[in-house]
């Protein structure tokens, strides 16, 4: 005897932990549900649709990261779409408090903490408001002599 | 509040697209002559940061392209809007026409310009057209940065003794008479600010601009005189400086046609 068994339904919450798989391109140890860019999440039965938040405008790795969200999501057979958008706009308080922690663990001061993510001194100095990508900034920890990098308030 | 083009008057939407035309080509043309730096700016870390303030202009070009393109809707996408048009059809400022030059002549235009576009950009902080608002609120998170490290780098030389504050000086001179054509009044404006997507005309903009800057002016003994800029002229008519930059830009685009990179 066959049992008649209803399709599953995809909750969105899976697709959102699936998504917090996903590690920012240019800081992997932060993933893009705990940098705070994903604004949205629609399960529909005919796609799926993803609005995604810039963090920078010009950020050159949004194309990177539609392809891994499209990627990771492909196992739900269903279309996946990708937006970005900024009828939100993404600003550093979206970063949630493990991202904070996993940003620290890794060597990079979360945006608005002035201590160095090595020794926690508080004697530090910045030594450029730009750095290597366009959301970071340079800092250098008089106390144990290390330079590391800060996350932009924005 | 109005969120699609297609909504709004002829001659409103003509008068956007000049707008967005303008303010995109302004931040095209300085990210590429300012990521001329790349590589042999004074300092490593001026290296760095006009890198960063290049590939902020350059995706700031490249939202404003894309907002055009739907305002403008004839068929071409944002890329052929930045690459594909004659020197001629380009309508950024004078100012941003002329030559790179030295540390000191990319610091003075960029303080220009910086503090100008930061004007532009206030007025549009409250658009009813809620697309240009969203962008622009992000931009101006950004532009904080620009401005506060120009401002920095103008006290810094206007502030030191012998040769960089005369650089400096005569940078500004020879920019002076371009230095206002950013927030110069763009054809048909008063339907813009009639439709709130402006909340003034290029006239009040530049009476705001010079209210910004005199006190710095006159704090570091900067005794500039900045001519009103002729609306006429302040976006045509480009040099053979951008004529220049124009093949660089273009290169790789012209190289070969209709290819993704």
């Amino acid at each position: 005897m066959v049992k008649a068994v209803a399709a599953p339904v995809l909750e969105e919450a899976v697709v959102r932990s699936a998504l917090a798989e996903i590690a920012d391109p240019e800081i992997p140890a932060i993933s893009i549900v705990d940098l705070g860019t994903v604004e949205r999440v629609q399960v529909g039965d005919d796609a799926i649709h993803v609005e995604l938040l810039p963090t920078f405008v010009g950020c050159p790795a949004l194309d990177a990261i539609r392809e891994a969200v499209e990627a990771r999501l492909a196992e739900f057979g269903r279309p996946v779409k990708v937006e970005f958008g900024y009828a939100v706009a993404w600003t550093t308080d979206r970063i949630t408090e493990r991202g904070r922690r996993n940003l620290t663990a890794s060597g990079f001061a979360p945006p608005g903490d002035d201590t160095c993510p090595f020794c926690g001194s508080a004697n530090v100095a910045t030594d450029n408001l730009f750095g290597p990508t366009q959301c970071r900034s340079v800092r250098y920890c008089r106390s144990c002599r290390q330079p590391f990098e800060a996350i932009k308030v924005v | 509040m109005t969120n699609a083009a297609a909504d709004l008057l002829p001659a409103t939407r003509t008068a956007l697209s000049l707008l967005l035309l303008a303010m995109a080509d302004d931040e095209f043309v300085i990210g590429f002559s300012d990521s001329e730096w790349t590589g042999i700016a004074p300092m490593l870390e001026e290296d760095v940061a006009m890198s960063s303030l290049a590939q902020d202009e350059l995706g700031h070009a490249q939202a404003l392209y894309r907002l055009l393109a739907d305002v403008v809707d004839d068929g071409r996408d944002a890329d052929a809007i930045a690459y594909d048009r004659p020197v001629e059809g380009y309508y950024h400022a004078r100012l941003l026409d002329h030559p790179r030059g030295d540390w000191a002549a990319s610091i003075a235009r960029r303080y220009l310009y910086d503090t100008a576009d930061a004007v532009r950009l206030e007025a549009l902080a409250d658009s009813s057209f809620a697309p240009l608002r969203d962008l622009v609120d992000k931009i101006r998170r950004e532009e904080r940065y620009h401005q506060m490290h120009m401002t920095a780098w103008l006290d810094r030389l206007a502030s030191a003794r012998g040769e960089p504050r005369e650089r400096l000086l005569a940078a500004l001179e020879r920019l002076a008479p371009d230095a206002a054509t950013v927030l110069a009044p763009l054809p048909n404006e008063l339907s813009l600010v009639m439709a709130e997507i402006i909340d003034a005309t290029g006239d009040e903009l530049d009476a705001r601009w010079r209210a910004a800057i005199g006190p710095v002016f006159d704090r570091l003994d900067l005794a500039m005189v900045l001519p009103v800029a002729d609306p006429l002229t302040a976006r045509t008519n480009h040099s053979d400086a951008f004529r220049w930059l124009h093949g660089e830009f273009t290169a790789v685009r012209a190289s070969q046609p209709g290819a993704t990179w």
